[in-house]
Formats: structure tokens, sequence, C-alpha cells
């Protein structure tokens, strides 16, 4: 008994054991310093839900050996351009279903596509639009950014690092350069130029969060969202059980290896980094749909700390990550970041949430990276 | 020419039943013998004896420590000691002269010859900030350079950068370095000629020699077994790690020094030879030439015949390892390989495996496994990716699922034959011992079905019951299977022990290829290539640098 208890000690390890017991800690504390134990906890699971696909984003690259995705927001923007796409459609289609009722005639499909996003499923067949726009953008950006990590071996974090920060700044250009129009995107005096953040609502605002939700009082649990991000985790699982998924964990555990055994080292890392892009695009769109926001321009800067913190947390080092780390390690760091302000502002009684939050989060990273823990069997 | 004082003196050195064992495998067992004052020892024995490590023990490198210490005592002029670095060896007067040259390349002799030695000037700054801060003595260092130089002997430029000199001047300049620190009382030589010319190891030689007579006593290590007989008060000839004769070189001959340091009558060919029949040739190379760090091949032409145990040998740095990764794909190779009758187009690992071809490398921890997974992933899967072996193909061979059940089906099935000593088939490879993770090697290769298997060093650093295992699964499976086996080693008599013919590589090409049954005699000669007539042929027997 007492074996399988340590064998499960040493498998979960100690530092997450530690954290779980903290923030098991702030939940107990709850009703003690005036936080509502039910609506922390329903903050906590939209929390991770909403990042759980963005942490799944970095399974690919650290186990092909490409290291810790930090050039998560190129991701992020292939799929903030197919969430602004598919509302400059919803705008476009609007107006022409006006045109339509009116008695004009335009073509076959266009009236078709009117008239769905008229219908119930308007939500969701934006949505699929914007997956539709934005998985090729991250497989494109995903290509290029395999062939600078193939040629960086050895450095890929830090050189991911500013391809995800260069190109967040070149896309700030872009928002204000790309010909959108739509009215409730593009600043209001200037008639151009797409707005730092645009609202969700009435496009996919929780598309996935409210399908079979539970409401129940002050506790609210986007079953929708679970179920999605279920599949994803899902879909990485699997694809790590077949063939290629087998030899990209080779790659990454001796390349030298995987090439003796006729692998194509470089084609197992990018075709990591590709999965690992466009699995960024849809988790930001995961995000947006339940944050129900879209957000421009410096938005995407800092979105791929706390995913790395994540994932560390979770008990993955830089060259190996499993689904439990993931699960596990979302949503201990997403647990962590929502109770800790919350109950440290309600003793303190003055708001510096942000600043806890920003210690919480870069402190796990320094941590995690500090402690290259080998992940245990 | 002993300097050995009357008996009664304390020895300058005593090693007292010295014993090392790494993970389990007994690299070292009984190691006694003494040194005095000006005693020159020569220390011979093949790749893996235990010389390296007898030498790591006494100069504290911290991998001994690491890896649990050692047994028995180790005495200097009479008192125990233990060190637990290489800074505790120096200070009791040890020094060691590397193999591998450890000079600043940026640095001139001098300052190579004085480094952390420096003479120092007195300036102002000193009050303040310590000694650390005196000025260099460039003068006084220049003078003690040109004393230690003239010691050994052998003019270098003292103003010459350490990148910039000729290997030879490299080795003196380690040497002086030793020679300066006036504390040193015991130099350790490992392979000080390897890299000599001729002429250049006659002057080492000498100057070793008034060393010698300053009192300041040697180990010296070479294969050059010439050298160890002229220059060595004393002999120890260590095999599989322990001490198998203890002798002066007036008492023995090259001859006997070689076979004891083999182990067998060199003249005697132990195993049964098979009749080989002329069957049709498999592998066919011409003019093959592989790109390989450190191992390249010029121009090698060869065939081997279907179902025959071919060896490659030869002294190491000759290119015997590059032939087998050079067809294998994984060094830029080009000449014209023809396997079972195709040509084979080289540069593609991919290709060379899909043609029945399977590779047990030499570098097993680097590329013969995965060190992080388990040993069943590191069984199966050459297999998996090259022939889709351990595959459940679902949606009409859209998904290739991986198959673990089958995967641990075959991995206990070799752990059970190959008696891989492991908790079980998910065992990490890292875990393994030396011996056990060659079995895995082994087993990868196997599982392939191959025609025809390379086999590179497959006994480096295990140890012999491991090694004897491992040769007689490479003759069991040619034999079961008919498989075409090419095995590259460095050690001769493992090749003639298990191989039907031997082609032996000296500077990229091959020198020959020879009936397994011949005299090692005639293969040492080969591996020695222009000069066979200036050494005793039966000196390469150790097979290695020489």
């Amino acid at each position: 008994m007492s074996g399988k208890f340590e064998k499960f000690i040493s498998d979960f390890g100690w530092p997450r054991i530690i954290i779980a017991l903290f923030l098991l800690l702030l939940f107990a504390s709850t009703p003690f310093v005036g936080v509502k134990l039910d609506t922390s906890i329903s903050d906590t699971l939209v929390r991770v839900g909403m990042n759980g696909v963005l942490v799944l984003a970095m399974v690919p690259m650290v186990q092909s050996g490409c290291g810790l995705n930090f050039g998560l927001p190129l991701g992020i923007i292939a799929g903030l351009l197919g969430a602004v796409t598919s509302i400059q459609v919803a705008t476009s289609f609007d107006a022409l279903y006006q045109v339509i009722s009116s008695g004009g005639s335009v073509g076959v499909f266009a009236s078709a596509l009117s008239s769905v996003l008229q219908s119930g499923a308007r939500g969701l067949a934006l949505f699929g639009i914007a997956l539709a726009i934005a998985l090729p953008c991250a497989a494109i950006l995903g290509f290029l950014y395999a062939q600078i990590l193939n040629r960086v071996k050895g450095e890929e974090m830090m050189i991911a690092t500013y391809v995800g920060f260069s190109s967040v700044a070149v896309m700030c250009m872009a928002w204000l350069l790309l010909p959108f129009n739509s009215p409730v995107m593009v600043w209001g005096y200037g008639g151009s130029g797409l707005r730092t953040t645009i609202s969700t609502e009435g496009f996919w605002r929780h598309i996935l969060s409210d399908f079979g939700s539970i409401d129940f009082g002050n506790f609210y649990f986007p079953t929708g969202m679970f179920i999605f991000f279920a599949i994803m985790v899902c879909i990485v699982w699997a694809f790590f059980r077949t063939k290629t998924g087998t030899a990209m964990t080779a790659a990454g555990s001796n390349p030298e290896f995987a090439r003796a055994s006729g692998i194509d080292v470089n084609k197992m890392r990018t075709i990591s980094v590709m999965l690992s892009t466009v699995l960024g695009a849809v988790g930001i769109l995961v995000y947006e749909q339940s944050f129900g926001f879209i957000q421009l321009y410096m938005g995407p800067l800092y979105m791929a700390f706390p995913a790395v913190a994540a994932i560390l947390l979770g008990g993955a080092s830089v060259n190996k990550a499993t689904m439990a780390n993931v699960i596990v390690g979302t949503f201990l760091f997403q647990g962590i970041l929502t109770m800790t302000p919350s109950v440290i502002n309600s003793i303190l009684k003055s708001d510096m949430s942000e600043v806890i939050r920003i210690i919480v989060s870069n402190g796990m990273i320094l941590y995690a990276l500090t402690r290259k823990t080998r992940v245990k069997r | 020419m002993s300097n050995r004082l009357d008996s009664a003196a304390t020895p300058l050195l005593t090693v007292d039943a010295v014993g090392k064992e790494f993970f389990g495998n007994r690299v070292l067992e009984e190691v006694n013998f003494s040194l005095y004052a000006g005693e020159i020892l020569g220390l011979v024995g093949e790749n893996g004896a235990g010389k390296s490590t007898l030498m790591n023990i006494l100069f504290g490198m911290p991998v001994i420590s690491q890896t649990g210490g050692y047994d028995g005592r180790i005495l200097i002029e009479g008192e125990e000691v233990r060190f637990s670095s290489p800074f505790d060896a120096i200070d009791a007067g040890i020094g060691m002269v590397h193999q591998e040259f450890s000079l600043l390349p940026g640095f001139t002799a001098t300052e190579n010859i004085l480094l952390n030695r420096e003479s120092t000037k007195y300036n102002p700054l000193v009050e303040v900030f310590g000694d650390r801060i005196k000025t260099l003595d460039r003068r006084d260092m220049r003078r003690r350079a040109d004393e230690a130089i003239s010691i050994l002997g052998f003019s270098i430029d003292p103003e010459a950068l350490g990148a910039e000199m000729p290997v030879g001047h490299k080795q003196f300049t380690e040497i002086a370095r030793e020679i300066d620190r006036k504390s040193t009382k015991l130099l350790v030589l490992d392979e000080p000629t390897a890299v000599l010319a001729e002429s250049e190891a006659e002057i080492l030689i000498k100057s070793l020699r008034g060393l010698a007579e300053r009192g300041i006593s040697m180990i010296f290590i070479s294969h050059r077994l010439q050298e160890v007989i002229d220059l060595c008060d004393e002999i120890i000839i260590l095999r599989d790690g322990r001490v198998v004769k203890e002798t002066k070189p007036a008492e023995t001959s090259i001859f006997q020094v070689a076979s004891l340091m083999v182990g067998r009558n060199v003249e005697a060919v132990s195993t049964e030879r098979r009749l080989m029949e002329e069957t049709e040739t498999i592998l066919d190379v011409q003019n093959l030439w592989v790109d390989m760090p450190g191992e390249t091949v010029r121009d090698v032409t060869f065939s081997v015949r279907k179902g025959e145990i071919f060896g490659v040998g030869g002294l190491a740095g000759q290119g015997k390892l590059g032939i087998a990764n050079g067809i294998m794909g994984l060094f830029p190779a080009g000449g014209n390989v023809t396997v079972k009758g195709e040509p084979l187009r080289l540069n593609d690992p991919a290709l060379s495996l899909s043609r029945d071809m399977a590779f047990v490398a030499e570098d097993r921890r680097g590329v013969g496994l995965l060190l992080d997974e388990p040993i069943d992933w590191n069984i199966a899967f050459t297999a998996m990716q090259v022939q889709d072996k351990f595959v459940r193909k679902i949606l009409g061979g859209l998904i290739k699922w991986r198959d673990d059940a089958a995967m641990r089906e075959v991995a206990l099935d070799y752990i059970n034959r190959l008696e891989i000593r492991c908790t079980g088939h998910r065992q990490r490879a890292v875990e393994l011992s030396g011996g056990n993770q060659q079995k895995v090697c082994l087993a990868k290769a196997f599982v392939v079905g191959p025609e025809i298997l390379f086999v590179s060093e497959p006994t480096r650093g295990i140890d012999i019951g491991a090694k004897r295992l491992v040769l007689d699964t490479i003759r069991q499976v040619n034999e079961d299977t008919g498989a075409t086996v090419i095995v590259t080693s460095s050690e001769l008599e493992e090749l003639r022990s298990v191989c039907d013919r031997i082609a032996i590589v000296d500077s990229g090409r091959i020198s020959g290829v020879r009936d397994a049954s011949r005299p090692a005699e005639e293969f040492g000669v080969l591996m020695l290539g222009e000069s066979p007539s200036l050494v005793p042929a039966a000196a390469t027997i150790g097979g290695e640098t020489f």
C-alpha cells in the first residue's frame, strides 16, 4: 500500500504536489477572506478551458526536440487573422442580405451563405470560417518558422522568442494597413485600421463555451469548451501514437539515432513546428470566443509565457511532454493565477492583482526552467 | 639503468590492491605495484585493459568519485592519499601529460608552460587588490620557459602560439609545463609519442631519461612496445583490469609483452575454421570514399561473399569505421557500392536500410540508442520506420497506428534470447550497463531481419562475459539466418576469432584482405602499411595506435 503511495508521489512529482496543496489551501481559505468559492472554481475552470489548447501547442515542438514554443505568438497571429476575417465576412454578407431582402439578385453561393449567416447556425459558421482561414495561415507561417528553427539547432528557444516578438511587431503595422472595413472593427475616427480590441459579441462569442454549459447560481461550467479541449488533446495524443508521431519523438530524443534509422529529422521538426503553430491558432480562437474579445497589436506579445509556465509546471521538461503534463499543468497554473490575486487582494484590501499575476507567472517560468527535472515514465 | 635505491627506502608511489567497478562492470582488480624515485614504469595493455582508469584514479579525476570511488589504497611516500580532484594530485607532486593536448591556443609556449604559475612583479595596486593584480615578469617567465625547454633538449620557439605549433612541439610544451613545476615528483605520460615523428620520439625518450636522472619518477603509457622496453625500468602488463605480469625489460621481449597483452599465444588461432564455400558476391564496393571526421576513408575496394563474416580491422583513425558509416549513408560518401547486384545510391540512410542492410553503430550512446526511451522502443523503432513492422493500419493505411503490444512481445523475446539484464521492457536504455545496451543495439538490428549486417566495435567498453556473448550472438545469427555480417573492430584477436576473412585498413585504403586463419603477424604487417620490416609484427597485436 505504502509502496503504491510512494510510487504515486514520485510519478506525480513533489513540486506538483506542493503546488496542488497550496492551491487547495487557497480554495479552502476563500470563505474566510470573503471570496465566493463557487465563483472561484468557476473562474478557474473557465481559464483552464481558455488556455488549454494554447498549452497543448507546446507539445509537438517539445517532443521533436525544438524546445518550448516561445514563438507561440506566430500561431496566435494566424488565429487572429482568421478571427478578424470571419467578422469581416459577417459584416459583408449581412450587407448583402439586406440587398437580397430588398429584391437584389446575387450569386447562388453568396445568397446561400448570407442566409446561413442569418440563421441559428450563424455563430458556428463564422467560427468555422475563422478556423478555415486560420489553419492554412498557421501552416504556412509554421513552415517558414520551422525553416528558421532548423538552421539554429540548439538555440531554438531563444530564436523562437524573438520570432514571436518580431512577428507581433510586423503585424502591428499589418493590422493598420490590411483592407478591412467592417465598422465593428475599424477605428471610428479614421475609418481604416483595426482597433486594438474587437468584440466577438453578435458573431461567435461563447460559441463553444455555451454549448451544453451548466449554470448554477454563481457556478458556470463551459462544457462545450472542455469537450473541444478534450478532442484536441485526443488528436495530439493519437498523433503521437502513430508511426510519424513515434518518429517525431525519436527525432527529439536522439536525432542521430533517428537519422541512422532513416528518419528525415528536419522534416519531422518542420511537421512539429507546423503542428504547434496550428494548435496555437486554434488555441487563440478558443480563448477569444470565451473571453469575448479579439485583442490585436501587442495582445499576443506575452501569450507564450503563461503557456510555457503551465506545461513546465505540469512536469514537462524542455524535451519531453505528455498530455498529463498539459492538463495538470494548465489546471495548477491557471488555478494559482486565478486564486492568488483574488485571495491576496481580499487580504490586503487593495487591487494589485496584475502585479501578483506577473510575479506568479514569471516566477513559475523561472522555477520550472531552472529545474530541468527528468520526466518519469 | 635502474635508479632504484636500497630496498629499505620508501617507494614514492605505492598502489595497493586498487580496484574499480563501473556500474557493476569490473574494470580494475587488485592492482599492486610500487615506484621508487627516479624510476620509470612502463604500463602496457590493450584498449580497455584499465590503463586509463588506473591513471584517472591516481590523478583524482572526478569521474572516479562520481561513480562510487575505488577499492584499495594509494600511498605517496608512505602516506595514504585519496585525491578528490586533480588539484590535490598536482599539490602532491603528480604531473600528467595528457593524450589530448590541453594547451590554450591563443597563448604562447611560454605562457602555456607557466600558466597560473607566472613570475610576477610588485606594483602599487597590489596594496589595494591583493596579489592577483601583480604584473607579469615577462623576462623571468621567458628565462624559466627556456630553462624548462632546454632540460627537454628540444628546441621550441617560446613565443610560438599554441594554435600554430606542430603537434610534436605541443607535446613538448606540455611536458615542459610539468618540468617547470618544481614540486613534480611523478610524471604520468599517456601515449606521449603517439603523435610524434620517429626522430622527435627519440629526443623525447632521451629527455625523459634525463628527467629520471634528476629524480623524477615516471609512469609511461605507450603502445610502441619498443620504446617501453628501451625506456622503462619496470614494465607492468595489464589485461582485463588485472596485472598479468610485472617484469624488467632485460627479462622480456616485445614478442612476450605482446602475447601477454592479448592473453593468448599469438601463434595459436583458437576457433575451428569453417569451410567457406564459394558463394556469390552480395556486397561489392569500388573506390569508396567517406568523409567521416577522424576516420577518413580514401579509396576502398573490396567485395563480400554471401553468408560470410567479413572482418574490417586496422589501427584507430585509419578509416576502418568510416566504411560501414559511409555505406549506411551516415557520412558524406562517394564511389560505387553494389548490393545484391543492384547499385546503391549513397548518402541516404533510409535507402540503405531499405536494401535489407542494418547497422550496429560504434557510437552506442550517440547513434545506437534512444537513451531516454524504453527498451521496446529502441528495439522496434528502426523496423517500424523502415519496414512498417509493429504498425496497425487504420482507414486503409491512412493512419499508421503504433502497435504497442507487438513491440512489447518482440522486446520480451529479445530480452529473453540475448539475456538482456533489465527490470522489464519499459526500462529506459540509459539505465542499462554497456553490455546490455550493446545487446539492445544488436536486437534492434536483428529485428529488421537484415541480409547484410554491419557491426562496428561490438565489444568496445563492455566486460569480458558480455563480450563473448555478443560475439557468439553475431556468429549465431550468421549461421541461423544466413545473414552476411561485416564486423569492424580494433581488436584483431576478436576479428580472428569470429570472422572468415579480414580486411585491414591503413591510411583510408585497404592494405590487404587475408583469411582469418593466417598468423597474426601477417595482419600486423598490413596494419603498419608501408614499413612492415621496421617493427616486429607481433607488436601490433594490441590492435590500436602504434
